[in-house]
């Protein structure tokens, strides 16, 4: 996990690390990518020819709680954050597992979801609600798989020692994907699960 | 160097050295990566032209067979797919990576591999993109492939899989490039290079990386759609099943305008560069040329519903993207006249470089006006999916964003080769496509507003079209002879050239102040800038009436001498951008064949990844 700038200590024309710009960047490009899949969903909402539709199905109090789960998760990955910049790379660790682990439970929660809902007969090719839904929160949930990927990565190369506090950029880029993944699931909780209009568009 | 390969260490020893092939496969260093784009998109562009001319022999005359019916749907579908994303998008690419690290002042790109990993993607897309062709069928809905003809039920070849999938590795590529471009321009100028001072071609590659990280998410999330209707049986654009093929639309042209923009913007910046240094006068207007490539951007974003007016969308909405439209006719006009006023009163020297970039604004401009005459919604209503509409793209996209292209490979092949393209041959060339241009896509104006529809396979003899066809056709083979010229002029100049010199065109900018071709490290010394067109000032100074003067040699700065070079740090050769690339790409194509072959490339790109992300830019040396 190295890079020019870091590697050379260059100054930047922005003094800003070209990898967090990239990410920056990245990100903004991300947003793009949700919105054209939540834009899909409104578009479709209350379109489907067929049942089950979406208030038959949802399990408020129980996507909260998975929600409460991954913003959790944000909080443990800012005190691994803070943990590397003050050369603590046991704390590193803990807090990385943990925002892992909550990573995990939060996406167990998501394939069991799946399961009920495909058990009630929302599949993805059943109605519209279905191949919106799976869809969205699908994509969704691979993000969260890749960033689950990532912070163990990272707890990998803390193990064997290449991850020095002076390269504790490569936790703050992979907090910055794992908070935008968070926020990403806040705009689709409430979009889809919360907001109950039939048809918002 | 052993230890810092990481999980490849001792398997797979990294490249060191830029000999022979393998120098080329695993380079970083965008120079290289740029002559890789120029080749491979000059290449596409010719097979482009191939399926160009099958079409016109097709259309020759009237009740033709020279091709299939069927083939004729593939020739014109991926005859525009072939230009638009394997040849006009990649060729700006070129000299994105070959000019801007010169133009900014700096030695590399900010993210060297990814660069290469870009350019790699490209041509493994590519070669998905076109794969049809001999598995069957290749795509043949258009190319934008309208819901519900790309569905399994009206659509049975893989021909759209490699739509899909082609365009969904390509887009990897574009955004991967535009990421690298962003940072490299914002974060990576030299000194006393503010944004204000950046030459228009580095800020219309700026805008362009703009558009191209935001169209092309949305584009993706099209094509998976398709993909899931295709292969999981969802239902996103299926009305039996509530679906909506309008969405489709929607999504596709909130991409499609943006990348009309992306098309044109590259080549609005070659010929902003080419301009002054021809007519030895600064860019008339800067600011407000910067200022109108932005506004285009954002404006681009605010018209996809143009090519939507025969839907039924609505009177308001039509109307709307009515004046939208009308109203990006105002930045890209000022432009126009900024580009007229730099010539006026200029010392003009027509090389071929400046005839390309004249013609560029000549033909542009009728291609604008042609645009405007359909941005009124009720005029487009006769003339939507018409001839017209043919005419009016080529005029931008042949007459603008391929000239302005050409324009750039004459003024920048000195500089990547070291020797100049012949003159004679280069007048020659732009005189033949030029003229034939006209020759193929004027007439087709007439034949649209006659009433003659686009992708057509023929049409009966008493239509009267027969003439201006025929025409077009013999046009059409003319400009291929002006490209013959072209690839002649270029076999010639690789080894008789005339040697170019450091600076042949007596130019403005930074990448004339080094030698041709660049050495690896580009700048010895990284410049101080101290205006716009840097270069200029090192070498002419202006006295109390205005009047350039040339400084003594001795007077001149130079950045090709400094500092001792063996202590330049630059990045090493990487076999994992291809890696990826191939692993990215045996993905995507086992979707259309078998998931086994799909599971092989994930894993061949995750084991590149992991290379990747533990391999250092730059090898530590014993001798640091």
């Amino acid at each position: 996990m190295h890079a020019a700038a870091t590697a050379e200590h260059d100054a930047t024309t922005l003094g800003l690390d070209h990898r967090k710009l990239l990410m920056w960047t990245f990100l903004g490009s991300e947003c793009l990518f949700f919105g054209s899949l939540i834009t899909t969903y409104l578009v479709y909402k209350g379109r489907s020819l067929v049942g089950p539709y979406p208030h038959e199905v949802f399990d408020i109090p129980y996507t909260s709680v998975s929600a409460f789960v991954l913003l959790m998760s944000s909080l443990t990955m800012v005190l691994a954050l803070a943990a590397i910049q003050r050369g603590d790379q046991r704390g590193l660790r803990i807090w990385l597992l943990a925002t892992a682990l909550l990573g995990a439970i939060f996406l167990g929660g998501q394939v069991y979801e799946f399961t009920v809902f495909v058990s009630e007969g929302v599949t993805l090719r059943h109605n519209l609600f279905g191949t919106t839904f799976f869809t969205l929160t699908g994509f969704h949930g691979a993000h969260v798989a890749v960033g689950v990927f990532m912070l163990l990565t990272l707890v990998g190369a803390s193990w064997a020692g290449k991850l020095k506090p002076e390269q504790s950029l490569n936790v703050e880029l992979v907090g910055l994907y794992w908070h935008f993944v968070d926020v990403v699931w806040i705009v689709i909780f409430t979009v889809v699960y919360l907001v109950e209009a039939p048809n918002i568009v | 160097m052993a230890a810092t390969t990481g999980v490849l260490g001792g398997f797979l020893a990294r490249p060191m050295g830029y000999a022979g092939v393998w120098g080329w496969v695993t380079t970083v260093d965008a120079k290289r990566v740029g002559v890789l784009y120029l080749v491979t998109s000059v290449t596409f562009f010719l097979w482009g032209g191939v399926q160009a001319l099958a079409i016109r022999s097709q259309l020759a005359q009237s009740e033709l067979a020279v091709v299939s019916p069927g083939l004729y749907n593939q020739l014109f579908t991926m005859h525009a797919l072939t230009m638009i994303f394997l040849a006009i998008m990649p060729m700006s690419a070129a000299f994105f990576n070959f000019v801007i690290p010169l133009q900014i002042g700096a030695r590399d790109v900010a993210f060297p591999r990814l660069n290469a990993l870009s350019y790699w993607i490209y041509l493994f897309g590519g070669l998905i993109l076109s794969a049809g062709y001999l598995a069957g069928g290749a795509a043949d809905a258009g190319w934008f492939a309208y819901a519900p003809l790309t569905e399994k039920a009206y659509s049975a070849t893989k021909g759209m899989d490699f739509y899909v999938l082609g365009l969904l590795v390509l887009g990897i590529s574009s955004m991967a490039a535009a990421f690298n471009f962003i940072v490299t321009i914002l974060n990576m100028r030299a000194p006393g290079m503010t944004l204000m001072r950046m030459p228009v071609f580095v800020w219309m590659t700026l805008i362009t990386s703009f558009l191209l990280v935001t169209a092309f998410p949305v584009i993706t999330v099209a094509l998976i759609q398709l993909l899931f209707d295709r292969y999981l049986g969802a239902g996103f654009f299926i009305s039996s099943r509530g679906g909506d093929p309008l969405m489709w639309q929607h999504l596709f042209w909130v991409f499609g305008h943006p990348e009309v923009y992306i098309l044109i913007l590259p080549a609005m910046g070659v010929v902003s560069e080419v301009l002054p240094t021809f007519s030895r006068k600064p860019l008339f207007g800067y600011p407000v040329v910067v200022f109108s490539g932005i506004v285009i951007g954002f404006m681009g974003w605010s018209v996809w519903s143009h090519h939507m007016f025969t839907v039924g969308l609505g009177a308001v909405a039509n109307a709307v993207f009515t004046i939208s439209t009308m109203l990006i006719a105002v930045p890209t006009g000022v432009k126009v006249f900024n580009w007229m006023a730099t010539m006026w009163g200029g010392n003009i020297s027509l090389k071929t470089p400046m005839l390309f970039a004249i013609g560029f604004i000549a033909l542009f401009v009728i291609g604008g006006l042609s645009g405007v005459s359909h941005a009124v919604s009720p005029s487009d209503f006769q003339q939507q999916d018409t001839y017209y509409i043919v005419a009016h793209l080529h005029y931008v996209l042949f007459g603008g964003s391929i000239f302005g292209l050409f324009a750039g490979i004459y003024y920048w092949f000195p500089k990547m080769r070291g020797r100049l393209l012949g003159e004679g041959l280069g007048k020659l060339h732009f005189w033949l496509m030029f003229i034939g241009m006209n020759i193929t896509f004027g007439p087709q104006h007439w034949l649209g507003l006659d009433g003659m529809p686009r992708r057509i396979y023929t049409y009966p003899a008493n239509m009267g079209w027969d003439f201006w066809n025929l025409v077009s056709t013999l046009g059409a083979f003319m400009i291929g002879v002006s490209i013959l010229v072209f690839l002649y002029n270029i076999y010639r100049s690789f080894s008789h050239g005339e040697p170019a010199g450091s600076d042949p065109w007596d130019a403005r900018t930074l990448e004339w102040s080094i030698s041709s071709p660049p050495p690896l490290y580009n700048f010895a010394r990284i410049p101080t800038v101290h205006g716009r067109d840097p270069f200029w000032d090192q070498k002419y100074a202006t006295d109390e009436s205005g009047r350039a003067h040339r400084l003594p040699a001795g007077a001149q700065g130079h950045n090709g001498h400094g500092e001792n070079v063996q202590n330049i740090h630059i990045p090493d050769p990487s076999y994992f951008p291809i890696f990826v690339a191939l692993g990215l790409a045996l993905a995507a194509l086992g979707i259309a064949f078998h998931l086994a072959i799909s599971a092989v490339g994930v894993a061949l790109f995750l084991i590149a990844i992991y290379g990747w992300a533990f391999e250092p830019t730059v090898e530590p040396r014993a001798h640091h």
